[in-house]
């Protein structure tokens, strides 16, 4: 079928809240009929870990809202990002928006193809054994072979 | 009579979660077949709108009750 559209996504980024657009508009886009990859690399590959633990920070972030004014030097203490991360997965949770683990599961399951930067997963010497299932390990040319074909291509 | 098939409740799910939950429910319906699907997510009017737009589906109603927003959709 050469008239599906395809959209083709990088994700850069392993935080928890940048963890959502790949995976939001990935699946969304699965579910309007497009061919949909995502191809991981650098900090994005920690997306694809089984077991998640993605983290936000307000450092360095002066537009996240914050239930109170927190200092700067604040912030930086510790203890404060793992605060901040569970206040925003429960502020998610009480708002109906998706874990990234359920938004992840959507998109395999809508068949959006994985695609994980090999160089990085040697720079970075991760274990592909620590990832989800699904997921092909390739190289910069692999992800034109797709995006060259693609309507829509997104950096993350 | 029901002038639906099915429903689907997505009350207190947010984006993209009704439009997702809602193509994993037209996958099991028949062709013609109408859904019914409740939410409360205010921007789920725009977005199943587009959804029909894009997918072919057709969005026989879209409107509010008793606060939350009701869709009819016939599968293509």
């Amino acid at each position: 079928m050469s008239d599906t559209k395809k959209l083709a996504i990088i994700a850069t980024k392993g935080t928890l809240d940048w963890a959502y657009p790949p995976f939001i508009l990935a699946s969304t886009a699965a579910a309007l009929g497009y061919e949909t990859q995502i191809f991981f690399t650098f900090y994005g590959l920690q997306l694809l870990r089984k077991d998640l633990d993605l983290q936000v920070s307000s450092l360095g972030n002066p537009a996240m809202p914050m239930p109170m004014p927190v200092p700067v030097l604040a912030q930086a203490l510790p203890g404060m990002q793992g605060f901040m991360t569970s206040m925003m997965k429960k502020k998610m949770a009480s708002k109906g928006v998706a874990s990234v683990e359920e938004l992840r599961e959507l998109s395999q399951e809508a068949e959006v193809k994985f695609i994980a930067c090999q160089m990085t997963v040697e720079l970075f010497e991760f274990d592909t054994k620590d990832f989800i299932g699904d997921v092909e390990y390739a190289g910069a040319a692999k992800f034109f072979e797709f995006a060259g074909e693609a309507d829509i291509s997104l950096y993350i | 009579m029901a002038d639906f098939d099915q429903e689907f409740d997505a009350s207190g799910l947010n984006c993209p979660l009704p439009i997702l939950r809602t193509k994993k429910a037209l996958g099991k319906m028949d062709s013609g077949q109408v859904l019914r699907v409740i939410a409360t997510d205010p921007g789920s009017v725009k977005d199943f709108d587009a959804f029909a737009n894009q997918t072919g589906n057709k969005l026989l109603s879209s409107g509010e009750e008793s606060g939350k927003y009701v869709f009819l959709i016939e599968k293509a």
